[in-house]
C-alpha cells in the first residue's frame, strides 16, 4: 500500500483541517473528524453551527475552502457527489415525486440486471418493513413511511458511510422514539457507518456511539454520551446535553489528590476536572442531595426553595442560594419533598461534579 | 363598498369582453351587413371554409406558430436553466434583465429592429424570418415561466439524484426535466399563442408568400368588414382562449403528470 498519504489516525472517513467559508462567514472551521467502520456518530448543535454544512461537504455538494476528506486511503475532496461512495438521507427526504417507491429505491442501482435490481429493491423494502409498497407514489405515503423509503433509497448502493440530515426531524414525537430504536438496530445489523446530524440532545444520546458537539463551525468536543455529560469541555457542551448548574469561581491551586477546589461565592467547592485561574463547576440537578437539616460534615450549602414543579417521575426545584444565585435541583417524588419557602441544605458528591475552564 | 366593487368589476369585465362577445354573436348573423342582425345562421363559417386565401393564411400561421414555439421553448428553457442553475457568473443580473426586457418592449420596436437585422444580414423576408422573429418574442415568456418552476423546485431532489450516482446529464433527464415539463408545455402554448395572434411584428418581417392569418384579416378589414371576418376572428379567439387556459392550468398544477 502506498505510504505517501498524509499520516493520521486510521479511519473509514477522515476529515482533516476541513474549512468552509461563505464570504466572510466561516460555516466550518479547521475541523478534524474520524469515523470508524461501523460507528454511529451524531453531530449535535444548534441551527447555524455548521453541522449540515459539514454533511454537505462530505457528500460533495459543497467544496471545502481548506482541508481534505478521505475515505479509507482515498482522497475524495475533489470528487463530485456522484462519484463518492457515500450516500445521504435528506431532511426533506427528497423523494422523486414523479416515480414510484420502487423506482425511487432503484434509482441508484445502475449496472444491475433487471432481475437483480428487482431483488435488491424487494430486499430493501423488507428491510424497512414496506413490503408491497413498491408501486405506490411517495405522496400517497405517511410521513413515517416516506422516511423509511428515503432510508431504503440511501442504503440501496450499500454505502460505506451513510449521512443522515435530521432523519427523524419531520416525525411526530411518539413515532420519533420508536424510529430511533429501529434506526439504531438497522445500523447495528448492516454495520454501515452512520453520521447523523441532529439538534436534539436526547436523540443524540439515544442513538450515537459518539457525539460530536459543534459550536460556531468548530467541533467543541467529541466523545461518548457519558463523557460529554459527565466531563463537558466547556459551558456550551455542559448546557446543551441537559440541565446544569454552572458555578463560577477561581482555582487557588491544583489539588494533587485528584479533586480540585474552586473558590466560589458560596465558599470553596470541590470537583473533579481541572482549570487554571478562572473556572466553572458543572453540577447536574440530579446529583444534588436535599436535606432539611445541615449535614454532619458542615459542607452542605443552605438555600431557600423558591419554586417546585411536579414532573411525575421527579420534582424540579429552584433554590435561592446564599449568594443570590438560583440552583436547579431534581428530587425524587415522595411525601417528604420540601415546599416553597422552606430552607434546605444541598450537598453533592464532589466526584460527580466537574470543574472546567471558564473561557471557551 | 361591496356594491361599488361589484359595479367596478362588472364595468371592467364588460369593457374587456363586450366587444369580443359582440364579435362572436355577429359571426352567427345571417345578414351580410355586419351591424344589422338578420337572424341566426352559420353561413359565414361556410364562406370561411371556402375562402382559399384565408385558409392558406391560417396554414402559414399554424406552421409559423408551431416552429417558433418549439424554438422558443428550447432556447427559453436553456436560458432559464443558465440563469437559475448556472451559478453566480458575471453579468447574471444583466442577462436576467435582458431576458425580461422583450416582454415589455413595444412590438413596433421589436419588429423594426428585427427588420433592420434581417435586411442587414441580407435574409429574404418570408417564413424563415417570421419563425425567427416569433421565436425571439416567445423565448422570454418561456424563460420566465420555466424559471419560476425551477426556482420552486426543491434543490435537494437534484442533489439526491447526484448522490445516488447519477451524472449531471442523467440528473437532468430523469429528475429536472420531468419535474419542469408542465412549465415547458405551458411556455410552448403561450409562445404558440403569441405567434398566432401577432400582427405588428409579422407585418415588419414577413414577405411575399408568408401571409399570416392576422395579416390577412387586417388587410380584408381595410377593404370593408364582412361577417366572414367575424367568423374567422371567433375561431381565432376560441383557439387562443383554449391554449391560454391550458397553459395556466399547466403552470398552476402542483403535482406532476
Amino acid at each position: 500500500m502506498a505510504s505517501t498519504r498524509a499520516p493520521g489516525p486510521a479511519g473509514l472517513l477522515t476529515c482533516a483541517g476541513l474549512g468552509k467559508r461563505f464570504g466572510a462567514h466561516a460555516a466550518v472551521a479547521d475541523l478534524d473528524l474520524t469515523l470508524q467502520p461501523g460507528e454511529f456518530v451524531c453531530l449535535l448543535g444548534p441551527s447555524g453551527c455548521g453541522k449540515s454544512t459539514l454533511l454537505r461537504l462530505i457528500a460533495g455538494f459543497e467544496t471545502p475552502t481548506s482541508g481534505t476528506i478521505r475515505l479509507g486511503d482515498t482522497d475524495i475532496t475533489a470528487d463530485p457527489p456522484h462519484r463518492r461512495p457515500v450516500n445521504m438521507m435528506f431532511q426533506s427526504y427528497a423523494l422523486f415525486p414523479h416515480m414510484s417507491v420502487a423506482a425511487n429505491i432503484a434509482y441508484g442501482l445502475t449496472g444491475l440486471a433487471r432481475a437483480a435490481r428487482q431483488a435488491r429493491v424487494d430486499e430493501l423494502l423488507r428491510l424497512v418493513r414496506l413490503d408491497g409498497f413498491g408501486p405506490r407514489r411517495p405522496d400517497t405515503l405517511s410521513g413515517g413511511q416516506r422516511q423509511r423509503v428515503a432510508l431504503a433509497r440511501a442504503l440501496a448502493r450499500a454505502p460505506k458511510v451513510l449521512l443522515l440530515d435530521e432523519p427523524l426531524g419531520a416525525l411526530d414525537r411518539a413515532l420519533r422514539e420508536e424510529t430511533q430504536g429501529e434506526l439504531r438496530a438497522l445500523q447495528r445489523r448492516l454495520g454501515t457507518s452512520f453520521l447523523v446530524v441532529t439538534h436534539d440532545p436526547g436523540e443524540a444520546l439515544a442513538l450515537a456511539d459518539r457525539i460530536g458537539v459543534m459550536e460556531g463551525g468548530r467541533l467543541a468536543q467529541i466523545g461518548d454520551g457519558a463523557s460529554l455529560y459527565e466531563r463537558p469541555a466547556n459551558r456550551f457542551v455542559a448546557g446543551l446535553l441537559g440541565d446544569v448548574n454552572l458555578i463560577p469561581g477561581r482555582v487557588p491551586d491544583r489539588d494533587p489528590g485528584g479533586l480540585s477546589t474552586l473558590d466560589t461565592a458560596l465558599g470553596p467547592m470541590r470537583a473533579r476536572g481541572a482549570a487554571d485561574g478562572e473556572g466553572v463547576i458543572a453540577l447536574r440537578p440530579e446529583r444534588i442531595a436535599l436535606a432539611r437539616t445541615p449535614s454532619g460534615d458542615g459542607r452542605a450549602l443552605p438555600g431557600q426553595v423558591v419554586e417546585t414543579t411536579y414532573l411525575g417521575d421527579r420534582i424540579r426545584l429552584r433554590v435561592r442560594m446564599a449568594d443570590g444565585s438560583l440552583w436547579r435541583v431534581s428530587a425524587p417524588t415522595g411525601a417528604d419533598a420540601p415546599g416553597v419557602g422552606e430552607t434546605v441544605h444541598l450537598s453533592y458528591p464532589p466526584e460527580r461534579a466537574w470543574l472546567m475552564p471558564a473561557a471557551g | 363598498m361591496r356594491a361599488l366593487d361589484r359595479i367596478a368589476l362588472t364595468f371592467g369585465l364588460g369593457f374587456l369582453y363586450a366587444p369580443i362577445l359582440i364579435l362572436v354573436v355577429y359571426s352567427f348573423n345571417a345578414s351580410a351587413l355586419v351591424t344589422v342582425w338578420g337572424g341566426f345562421s352559420t353561413r359565414w363559417y361556410g364562406v370561411l371554409a371556402a375562402d382559399a386565401p384565408l385558409r392558406a393564411a391560417a396554414g402559414v400561421s399554424l406552421a409559423v406558430a408551431l416552429a417558433s414555439a418549439a424554438l422558443a421553448t428550447v432556447f427559453g428553457t436553456l436560458a432559464a436553466l443558465a440563469l437559475d442553475r448556472g451559478g453566480r457568473f458575471a453579468g447574471r443580473r444583466v442577462f436576467t434583465g435582458l431576458i425580461y426586457a422583450p416582454l415589455v418592449m413595444p412590438e413596433v420596436i421589436t419588429g423594426l429592429s428585427l427588420l433592420l437585422l434581417f435586411v442587414g444580414l441580407g435574409l429574404d423576408r418570408g417564413l424563415l424570418t417570421l419563425v425567427v422573429a416569433h421565436a425571439t418574442l416567445g423565448l422570454g415568456f418561456v424563460a420566465v415561466i420555466v424559471g419560476a418552476r425551477l426556482r420552486g423546485l426543491d434543490g435537494a431532489l437534484e442533489e439526491a439524484a447526484a448522490d445516488l450516482g447519477a451524472a449531471p446529464g442523467r440528473v437532468f433527464a430523469t429528475v429536472t426535466l420531468p419535474l419542469i415539463a408542465p412549465s415547458l408545455a405551458a411556455g410552448f402554448l403561450l409562445a404558440f399563442t403569441l405567434s398566432l395572434d401577432d400582427l405588428v411584428i409579422a407585418s415588419f418581417v414577413s414577405g411575399p408568400g408568408a401571409t399570416t392569418l392576422p395579416m390577412r384579416l387586417y388587410s380584408q378589414v381595410r377593404l370593408g368588414v364582412n361577417p366572414e371576418i367575424n367568423a374567422a376572428s371567433t375561431l381565432l379567439v376560441g383557439t387562443v382562449t383554449a391554449l391560454v387556459l391550458t397553459a395556466s392550468w399547466l403552470t398552476g398544477r402542483k403535482g406532476v403528470a
